[in-house]
């Protein structure tokens, strides 16, 4: 059962074939057999799952069964979920129940969707390699002694080890596109303002989107078509007409003009990456697809201009969590200033620490102009690039990760090298870009991860390309030994 | 650019970081090197260039000033360190 998509299992509990019940109780079986070695999953939420589906199999009887009512998900632990815990897999809150729900999450409840659990990240989302959790390091299951990436590490671990069909995720600078690559399975980050922050807990909003996480393209097409849509409580949320996200799933790649960035097919590219990501584009060749060089010359600043921006917002962003209203506070402050000072030093982690503090110097008076300014004057730069390349082509292909699943530690002692392994998905934040990643092949007996990015907007086509690629190739139905 | 364990302590306070005296060092060490690594925008020349602070260049939605929220304060609190008749709780502030 657990090695259907998300598709067969709608399609099996509209033909009676499984209950929503029987499917949840499977998964959590799986979780609590299997999640030991892996750690995806900081809070089972079983009771609730159960809860919420029985309440799908009646909806069914009374024939109000939408299209995913009764198939269970996770959600990453930066949701807010009411009543539950929701840690952002922070010592600061690991005591917050939140009192409300985010957007994303009311609309997986309206739509029926059992919710198995809140998945292990980085903290606040902060890191690549989903080692930068208070509640320790997610295991990659394709080897358990390698990262699964980051931040969605948890979401795609799950996914990947088939613990849960499928699971949200959020990407500030590749955080869904980095994991799924890392771990095999399809991830989509949509275009900025496509799904609603509203109690996504916040780290660079300017960047942070939330999206979907799942095996297939058509599973993230029907994740996003609950996720996606306006929210009045988000003020970048965008009203666009309601469209279906998998509209174009069997369109022809006659003709489709496919664009390959020079400058992510350079140097720092794994040879078993290259090999792969060239077998994929002469998959889409043979599929009528052409291909046209692109040039994004200022896309290798990318890393480099994130890291201004993304621990600037960051900075402001938390400086909500001071020990005041909710969240950790210190034993016996002697006054207030004690009691922000050592609140925050607690219930922070290092990276999170970090990262406040380039921000904090990045913003502070003298500076501003150098660094912050700076970096949105070539962040504009760089999104003229894509648009450019938009004029010559429909899509862009690219490499996920310079590299496969890293080994755990092997990045931790230095920052910049483990800024530099989201290389390839920095630049599509910044310019605000539709994007995904899906499996296309293994080096090493690792997972490697093709990029896809759009145009604004164009997320029914990227999940049309990247279906036409699933229905030709196995990728995506591989799993990890153990796990099957 | 270096900073020192000095400049590090100082950035720690405006962020109201309390930073332990051992850790100083790593800070000091990997600010550093991520300031030298973002220095590479300094070699673009970006003279004329707007600055760009939304993907898609949209303004911030207004909303009418009418009330939208109801009162949730007790609800709120419940998650709260400390309280006392509806009020957060912090160390005295004024002597």
């Amino acid at each position: 059962m657990h090695d259907k998509t998300i598709a067969e299992l709608a399609t099996a509990l509209r033909g009676g074939e499984v209950s929503s019940v029987e499917l949840t109780e499977h998964y959590l079986r799986r979780i609590e057999s299997l999640d030991g070695c892996l750690n995806s999953l900081i809070t089972v939420t079983a009771e609730q799952a159960l809860e919420t589906a029985r309440a799908a199999d009646d909806a069914r009887v009374r024939g109000e069964a939408g299209p995913l009512t009764g198939v269970p998900i996770v959600h990453k632990d930066i949701f807010c979920t009411q009543g539950v815990r929701t840690s952002c897999a922070s010592r600061m809150l690991d005591n917050f129940i939140s009192p409300y729900d985010a957007g994303v999450v009311e609309r997986f409840k309206a739509a029926g969707c059992p919710v198995l659990g809140k998945t292990n990240m980085d903290e606040f989302a902060m890191g690549s390699s989903n080692e930068t959790s208070f509640y320790g390091p997610v295991n990659n299951p394709w080897d358990t002694e390698r990262v699964p990436g980051g931040s969605s590490g948890g979401s795609a671990a799950a996914v990947a080890a088939r613990l849960a069909p499928g699971a949200t995720g959020t990407d500030t600078g590749g955080s869904i596109r980095q994991p799924a690559a890392l771990t095999g399975i399809t991830g989509l980050k949509p275009t900025y303002g496509r799904v609603s922050r509203w109690g996504m807990i916040a780290f660079a909003s300017s960047l942070d989107q939330g999206g979907p996480m799942a095996r297939t393209a058509e599973d993230c097409g029907l994740m996003l078509n609950v996720m996606a849509g306006f929210d009045a409580r988000d003020s970048t949320s965008l009203e666009r007409p309601a469209e279906d996200f998998n509209a174009c799933l069997n369109s022809t790649l006659r003709g489709l003009k496919i664009g390959l960035p020079r400058e992510f097919f350079g140097e720092g590219m794994d040879p078993g990456v290259a090999r792969v990501i060239n077998e994929a584009i002469d998959f889409y060749r043979k599929l009528g697809a052409e291909f046209v060089d692109v040039d994004l010359p200022h896309s290798g600043l990318s890393v480099p201009v994130y890291y201004v921006v993304a621990p600037a917002e960051c900075s402001s962003n938390l400086a909500r969590f001071d020990g005041v209203r909710y969240g950790h506070r210190c034993e016996a402050p002697k006054d207030l200033m004690d009691l922000y000072m050592r609140s925050r030093g607690e219930g922070f982690g290092a990276e999170v620490q970090r990262r406040i503090m380039v921000g904090t110097y990045a913003l502070s008076a003298g500076y501003f102009d150098a660094y912050y300014l700076k970096a949105q004057k070539i962040r504009r730069l760089i999104a003229d690039d894509f648009r450019n390349a938009f004029e010559q082509v429909d899509v862009i292909l690219a490499p996920a990760t310079p590299t496969t699943a890293f080994r755990l530690g092997e990045k931790t002692a230095d920052p910049v090298t483990m800024y530099l392994s989201d290389i390839y998905t920095i630049a599509v934040n910044l310019a605000g870009l539709p994007a995904m990643s899906l499996p296309a092949g293994f080096a090493e007996g690792l997972p490697v991860g093709m990029q896809l990015i759009g145009n604004y907007f164009d997320e029914a086509r990227l999940l049309g390309v990247a279906h036409q690629y699933q229905m030709g190739t196995e990728w995506h139905q591989m799993a990890p030994a153990g796990f099957e | 650019m270096s900073l020192s364990q000095e400049q590090v302590k100082k950035i720690a306070y405006l962020a109201r970081l309390n930073v332990q005296e051992e850790d100083l060092g790593i800070y000091a060490r990997t600010l550093s090197d991520i300031l030298d690594f973002v220095e590479q925008m300094d070699g673009v020349d970006t003279e004329g260039v707007e600055p760009m602070a939304h993907p898609l260049e949209l303004s911030q939605r207004l909303r009418s000033d009418a009330p939208t929220e109801s009162d949730q304060r007790a609800h709120f609190q419940r998650i709260a360190p400390a309280v006392e008749d509806g009020l957060y709780l912090v160390p005295k502030v004024i002597e």
